[in-house]
């Protein structure tokens, strides 16, 4: 297949509304799972000969198990508040991605074999035949959203076309016509352990050499303590933290945190993922295999505490689902939050004059934070609505001189996904990565631009990945990006007082 | 008493309609209560106790705030015709109420009458909303220009009796207050009235099949009515409360 040229949408530090373009990215489709990912996480191998009766079907038992999912189904007027509101949208400009024209790809067949009047009137109330031509407009516009939950701030009822696409995806993988890149991540956490598929001695290798970088290059002794048995804390995060660049960064930053704070604290080859890419095809049960992992871990370690590092999704499972599927947390300490977010432990400590911090170090870095979309609209920090805004921008005031933030319009509530979360960080749709990041490139940009910023604090395993591949399509540096604790751990200083 | 024609067909409609939109309201309702929410997915920042959650409905139901942040200009039409259409309710409920309560009367019905000028006003505004942008236009569908087709023409024939073809009120009131009281007498031979009535009992079936659910349905949104607090209470999915493993 010759490959289509890429083009990158122009910078101009605006975010404009365009006009739509219909078929834009129809073209753009992710690749199809192998039968043994499938078969392993027990769906068919292979799309099933009567697809169309098992999907209704499928359908008809989601819509019994999830209230979202039937009131959703329901009560959309098409009032037209979120078809401007997707990046995916405003990148590509194919309408399919708007997200009322999204949902409607599966509300149409809903209303054709569960609706009375899609019984009846059929086309007159939009109601149509499952085809497949329709089934493969869901698997290519199901797999064009970030699950990001934008369009679920401004919708006058809260449809969250998050729970539209799991629910699509999950249709889909009933009935064998799964994604390639989630399946097979999620099955390497089965047999591995972790999304990357690194197994123990890897994880302690990695651990091992950045103990002697950072010995060699501050000359203190940093532990990365994995298995400990009855440590404070067992600190979970996702594996990218061990392997790729920058996440790495912030591992370190964890460690002299906690090494500061003079806490016992461990990492566990088996609980060795935070991430949980179950909650990107929406299935209960495998969201909650993969979660389990975390709760033999607490069993077998016996830690006191149980901390979270950046990882946007993955706060998202571990604050609001943990309790539910692997809850609950009866044998940690009660004194304190399970899960707990290392930015609301580190920004305690920092509160308490316990990190010792110089801003200096970071003096070569204006710096801007995106907050993640799993962070900001499916999560919380601290004991306040919007500490999830907050907390990460006083830690990195914390930490450096020169702040700035984004377009009030693409932060907080209303940030932009990075354009490569909720399964779709994979090759193949780097066209459509690259059209969904669009929208913070540009504002992005106008902060280059005016304030001179040059670092991209993140809070997310996937937003790092993402970033780092997409800024220089847009013509930026990849180093420009960055992880909130990679700010403190060039800021911390190492030889103060240890203990608090 | 007289039976005539009319009267037994207008009756019957009238009941029909009524029960068609109160069973299926209700039917409706009882589906989204009955299905369960196997996970907290509030969309945050969100209220941290009950209370607040109330306010947050509250603040959507009534003040529209979150279709405010999306889309002034169709907060603007939607607020109004929601309030237009709401006051023009509470006008008619002269013709159902015996006496007529006192806040009813007066200054109300000057009030709904204005309403009722500006609701077809509204509903135009609507229309012109959807066809003038073409991502609305794009997914707006026969359904969507049926539901502002049939309130404008409500709103309409309502005016037209109002203004030009006054029909003889005692009998519209009979009408009304025998189908309430269980009653039924001939309604007016009056055809603007008849259709203008047929229009209502059309919106009635139509209702618990369509999209108006939105008014009911809303309160039953898991993102805007679940309150954030999934790490100090456990929240159970109660078609999945215990690890198997």
């Amino acid at each position: 297949m010759a490959k289509a040229k890429i083009v990158v949408p122009e910078l101009t530090g605006k975010i404009e509304i365009p006009g739509i373009k219909e078929g834009a990215t129809s073209g753009l489709k992710s690749h199809i799972a192998k039968e043994k990912d499938m078969v392993a996480l027990g769906f068919p191998g292979e799309l099933v000969p009567d697809w169309k009766e098992k999907a209704v079907e499928r359908m008809a038992d989601l819509l019994k198990k999830y209230r979202s999912l039937q009131v959703f189904m329901d009560i959309c007027v098409k009032c037209g508040a979120c078809t401007d509101k997707c990046q995916f949208y405003l990148g590509s400009r194919d309408p399919r991605n708007m997200p009322v024209a999204r949902a409607e790809l599966l509300r149409k067949v809903y209303r054709r074999y569960l609706t009375l009047g899609g019984k009846v009137f059929g086309p007159l109330v939009d109601a149509e035949e499952l085809t497949k031509e329709t089934l493969d407009e869901w698997y290519t516009y199901f797999h064009q959203c970030s699950e990001c939950r934008r369009c679920s701030v401004f919708c006058p009822y809260g449809i969250d076309t998050a729970e539209i696409t799991m629910a699509g995806r999950e249709i889909l993988d009933s009935i064998g016509y799964g994604q390639k890149y989630v399946t097979e991540i999620i099955h390497k956490v089965y047999t591995v352990g972790n999304n990357l598929g690194m197994p123990g001695p890897a994880i302690q290798s990695t651990l091992d050499f950045l103990k002697e970088d950072i010995k060699e290059t501050s000359g203190a002794d940093v532990e990365f303590p994995m298995d400990v048995q009855g440590a404070d804390i067992l600190f979970v995060t996702p594996s990218a933290d061990f392997f790729a660049s920058p996440h790495v960064e912030s591992l370190m930053g964890y460690a002299k945190v906690f090494k500061q704070a003079g806490i016992s604290w461990t990492l566990s080859s088996h609980a060795s993922e935070a991430g949980n890419f179950g909650m990107f095809i929406g299935n209960f049960d495998v969201k909650r295999k993969v979660a389990n992992r975390i709760r033999e871990g607490i069993l077998d370690l016996k830690p006191k505490r149980l901390i979270h590092g950046e990882c946007g999704h993955a706060w998202r499972i571990a604050y609001s689902f943990w309790n539910t599927l692997i809850g609950p947390f009866d044998t940690l300490d009660p004194k304190y939050p399970a899960p707990q977010h290392i930015c609301e432990f580190t920004l305690d400590l920092i509160k308490r004059g316990a990190l010792k911090l110089d801003k200096t170090a970071n003096d070569e870095f204006t710096v801007t934070f995106h907050d993640s979309c799993n962070v900001a609209r499916g999560s919380r920090m601290g004991d306040r609505p919007g500490g999830q805004f907050e907390i990460p921008r006083e830690i990195i005031k914390a930490t450096c001189n020169k702040y700035v933030d984004m377009n009030p319009d693409t932060i907080r509530e209303k940030t932009f996904c990075c354009g490569g979360g909720g399964g779709i960080l994979t090759d193949e749709l780097i066209d459509i990565r690259i059209k969904g990041a669009m929208p913070r490139m540009q504002a992005y940009k106008a902060v280059k631009d005016s304030n001179g910023v040059n670092f991209l604090a993140l809070i997310c395993a996937i937003c790092k990945a993402q970033f780092t591949k997409i800024l220089p399509y847009y013509g930026y540096d990849m180093e420009e990006v960055g992880g909130v604790h990679q700010l403190v751990g060039r800021a911390i200083v190492l030889k103060g007082k240890e203990g608090i | 008493m007289e039976i005539s024609l009319l009267m037994v067909i207008f009756s019957a409609m009238a009941y029909g309609a009524g029960a068609v939109f109160v069973v299926g309201f209700l039917a409706r309702l009882s589906k989204y209560a009955k299905a369960p929410s196997p996970l907290k997915i509030p969309t945050t920042p969100a209220p941290i106790t009950n209370v607040g959650v109330v306010f947050r409905l509250l603040g959507d139901v009534i003040l529209f705030k979150s279709l405010f942040k999306g889309n002034k200009w169709t907060w603007t039409g939607g607020i109004v015709f929601h309030y237009c259409f709401l006051l023009v309710v509470i006008r008619h409920l002269r013709y159902f109420l015996y006496p007529v309560a006192g806040w009813d009367m007066g200054v109300m019905q000057n009030v709904g009458v204005y309403a009722g000028i500006v609701l077809p006003i509204a509903v135009i505004y609507l229309l012109m909303r959807r066809t003038t942008v073409d991502r609305t236009m794009f997914v707006s569908s026969l359904a969507d220009y049926f539901a502002l087709a049939l309130i404008f023409s409500i709103a309409v024939t309502g005016l037209l009796m109002k203004f030009y073809v006054r029909p003889f009120m005692v009998d519209v009131k009979g009408f009304m207050y025998g189908l309430v009281t269980l009653n039924p007498s001939a309604p007016p031979a009056d055809p603007v009235f008849l259709l203008h009535i047929t229009l209502v009992f059309t919106l009635m079936a139509y209702f618990p099949f369509s999209k108006l659910m939105h008014a009911g349905g809303v309160f039953f949104s898991p993102t805007r009515n679940q309150c954030d607090n999934p790490r100090e209470k456990r929240h159970v999915n109660p078609w999945s409360p215990n690890l198997s493993a």
